[in-house]
């Protein structure tokens, strides 16, 4: 009996272990975590009721209002609440700096939701950013100053984001822009995978810092040799597109960037 | 035991939602345009031009081999050749390190550049391939050979480049075996005639008397095996292109069709007809033993091999209509394959092996197609008046066959012309020929 317990703990925690190592993600370069709260934090206020509204409103909205929304007192609750899985795995210097900020408030309208930092900044920021900036960098540094760099894009521009992602415009700006920069290679094979992933490091700008191939062992193997082609090709699409239609805003969310080029609709049919 | 469970779920659960930060955008589309190459003349200096002229009379060789490549890479429909009127760069200095800038301000996205030297009495030609959006080099070759060869040094050029950017074997260093025609449809004289695969250096191989039919290239080597009629009798031909020898392989009774070599060059295999009745036959040229594949009382024409030499294909009545099967090598396990409307001949097993390229009749149409071995994802690639007698590129990628003009009841307005056809259906070209022609055959590499 107790044997069988252990034989199956042991094959258990033995599949979680593999499963955990082989997973891809395990393989992604560590992300600036700080960073990217910090933007997401902004855009949740700036959205305000405008996830729910269709994209031609969402557009017409931004325009009305451009620099002097209110941003607080609309924002949807769900969608704050959206935020918490994130802030669940933040490494725990993280979370007790959010506990921090929770003791510090004053305001008790704005206290609905975990991350209650985020109306507050906004608020604060509508009136002195560079105050609001000051007051982050009391926990820390780092974050301020990523906040500082954002606020000076955000006050001024269009803030067309979704806390996650891209919005669907300007994917599809980038989807075409892209489109027609990339001469598929017609001689690949009919039965092979022709999928190649390219991560990107991008400037402000949209230029193109580095670029990297995710599968790059796949080129060496035999058989293969079409795969490099492929990966060829995608690189000469982005280098023919830079600089390439980024968003104006949120350079934190898409500095890096990937992109999957998929040959197999447009030669399979 | 319990934390260590609860652990490994959180570290776990972790790197899950960890790993959703970074933005991904699926690019499903680009264009199908071809990619803008620009291939530079080839650099020649003023001692090594003197020599070559002497040679080869007054030739600018630089430019003659970069027009081959040119009209070679324009042919396969997969690149679009600048103009080189265009080009900013001069040939001696992009050969060294181009300017990449001058390069994409014309929108080139590759470049080949060379240099053709006299070293004794042979020919050095050397090139490069440039990514001119990478900004690097990609490939760098060089080749001697005696001047008069330097078409094969374009076309072997243009191999490499194709297998650089395509990933795919090219088919350029090959050549083209066909049935050439001549005189009125009543009273054609057919010769059997070679040439390179852009048309270059026609040589005739018979002289007419005798008819010749179904040329067919070993796939090993430059042999080929046709069929001619000696005295009314059908007979399987051999002849070696290098040497000219030719030998009859033997005299079959009563009509024998479409003879063709199996992939490693040993055997034939072919069809003859038997007391009224075709069947599929090989027969080994070292030991010249005949052994018969199918008995049944249908038609059975036209076999192929499959590159492994594992498999059939081969066109039959059995089942009322003409239709295409697939039977192993030795005869056993026969499967039909082809089950659409219209009735289906002459199979050719791709060299790759994942296609069979087939001729098909239906309403009075002729259709050349592509089907699986299988026989499922079938695509009619052109559709004619009449044509047929698919070959296959060595890749696997390109179909040359032959079309026929509807004539008149004297035949008049009659003609037989050579046409490829790529497998994404779109770009077909005539093959230019010095005289009518049918009945074509592609050859393997000349070089490997």
């Amino acid at each position: 009996m107790t044997k069988s317990i252990f034989i199956s703990t042991f094959f258990h925690i033995f599949m979680i272990i593999l499963t955990a190592l082989s997973l891809p993600f395990m393989r992604r370069a560590p992300l600036d975590l700080p960073a990217i709260v910090s933007v997401e934090f902004i855009q949740i206020g700036d959205k305000t009721n405008l996830p729910f509204a269709p994209k031609a409103k969402k557009i017409l909205e931004k325009i009305k209002k451009e620099q002097e929304r209110v941003v607080s007192e609309q924002a949807p609750p769900k969608l704050v609440k959206k935020e918490k899985p994130d802030a669940v795995p933040l490494p725990k210097e993280k979370i007790k700096k959010k506990e921090k900020i929770k003791k510090n408030k004053q305001n008790p309208e704005k206290i609905e939701t975990e991350i209650r930092q985020v109306s507050e900044f906004e608020k604060k920021e509508i009136f002195d950013p560079n105050q609001i900036a000051a007051l982050i960098d009391k926990s820390k540094e780092e974050t301020a100053e990523e906040i500082k760099k954002n606020n000076k894009l955000t006050q001024s521009q269009d803030k067309s984001i979704v806390s996650s992602g891209l919005t669907l415009s300007e994917e599809d700006a980038l989807k075409a822009q892209i489109f027609g920069c990339w001469s598929v290679p017609l001689g690949l094979p009919y039965n092979e995978d022709l999928l190649v992933r390219i991560k990107l490091e991008l400037n402000p700008d949209g230029s193109i810092v580095n670029t990297e191939i995710l599968d790059h062992a796949r080129m060496n193997k035999p058989g293969q040799s079409f795969y490099k082609v492929l990966a060829e090709s995608a690189l000469r699409a982005v280098k023919l597109c830079q600089p390439l239609r980024v968003p104006a805003t949120g350079f934190e969310r898409w500095k890096d960037l990937q992109l999957n080029f998929d040959a197999n609709e447009m030669l399979k049919g | 035991m319990k934390k260590k469970i609860v652990t490994i779920i959180s570290f776990f659960i972790f790197f899950s939602f960890n790993s959703h930060a970074l933005i991904e955008v699926d690019i499903t589309r680009g264009n199908l345009n071809p990619l803008p190459v620009a291939v530079s003349p080839l650099f020649i200096d003023s001692t090594s031009e003197n020599k070559i002229s002497k040679e080869l009379g007054n030739l600018n060789i630089g430019l003659e081999i970069s027009t081959i490549i040119e009209n070679n890479l324009k042919k396969t429909g997969l690149f679009n050749p600048l103009n080189q009127d265009a080009f900013i760069q001069k040939p001696d200095i992009a050969h060294l390190k181009p300017r990449f800038e001058d390069w994409q301000l014309i929108k080139a996205q590759a470049l080949i550049t060379g240099k053709v030297e006299m070293l004794e009495n042979n020919l050095r030609i050397e090139f490069r391939l440039w990514d001119i959006l990478a900004g690097r080099e990609m490939l760098a070759l060089a080749f001697t050979t005696v001047p008069n060869n330097y078409r094969r040094v374009g076309h072997i050029i243009t191999d490499k480049v194709y297998q650089r950017l395509t990933g795919e074997q090219g088919y350029f260093d090959t050549r083209i075996i066909y049935v050439a025609e001549e005189g009125p449809k009543t009273q054609r004289i057919k010769k059997l005639a070679i040439m390179d695969q852009d048309g270059a250096n026609t040589k005739y191989l018979t002289l007419g008397n005798e008819l010749v039919l179904t040329p067919r290239f070993n796939p090993t080597n430059q042999m080929v095996t046709y069929l001619s009629y000696f005295r009314n009798l059908p007979r399987v031909y051999l002849l070696d292109i290098e040497t000219g020898v030719q030998e009859v392989v033997g005299t079959f009774p009563g009509m024998t069709f479409a003879p063709r070599f199996s992939p490693d060059g040993k055997k034939i295999i072919m069809s003859f007809a038997k007391d009224g009745n075709s069947d599929i036959y090989t027969m080994n040229l070292e030991s010249r033993e005949v052994e018969q594949i199918t008995d049944h009382p249908s038609i059975d024409t036209s076999p192929s091999y499959s590159p492994n030499g594992k498999f059939i294909t081969f066109n039959s009545d059995r089942s009322g209509y003409q239709q295409i099967y697939v039977m192993r090598s030795d005869g056993s396990n026969v499967k039909r394959i082809s089950f659409g409307t219209g009735i289906y001949g002459t199979p050719v097993w791709s060299p790759r092996g994942d296609l069979i390229a087939f001729t098909k009749l239906h309403k009075g149409k002729f259709y050349i197609g592509v089907m699986r071995i299988d026989g499922k994802g079938e695509r009619l690639l052109t559709e004619n008046y009449y044509q047929e007698a698919p070959s296959w590129s060595p890749n696997g990628r390109v179909l040359i066959f032959y079309r026929e003009t509807k004539s008149g009841d004297q035949g008049e307005g009659f003609s037989a012309t050579l046409w490829s056809i790529d497998l994404t259906g779109y770009n077909e070209r005539k093959v230019e020929t010095l005289t009518d022609a049918s009945d074509p055959s592609w050859s393997s590499l000349l070089t490997k």
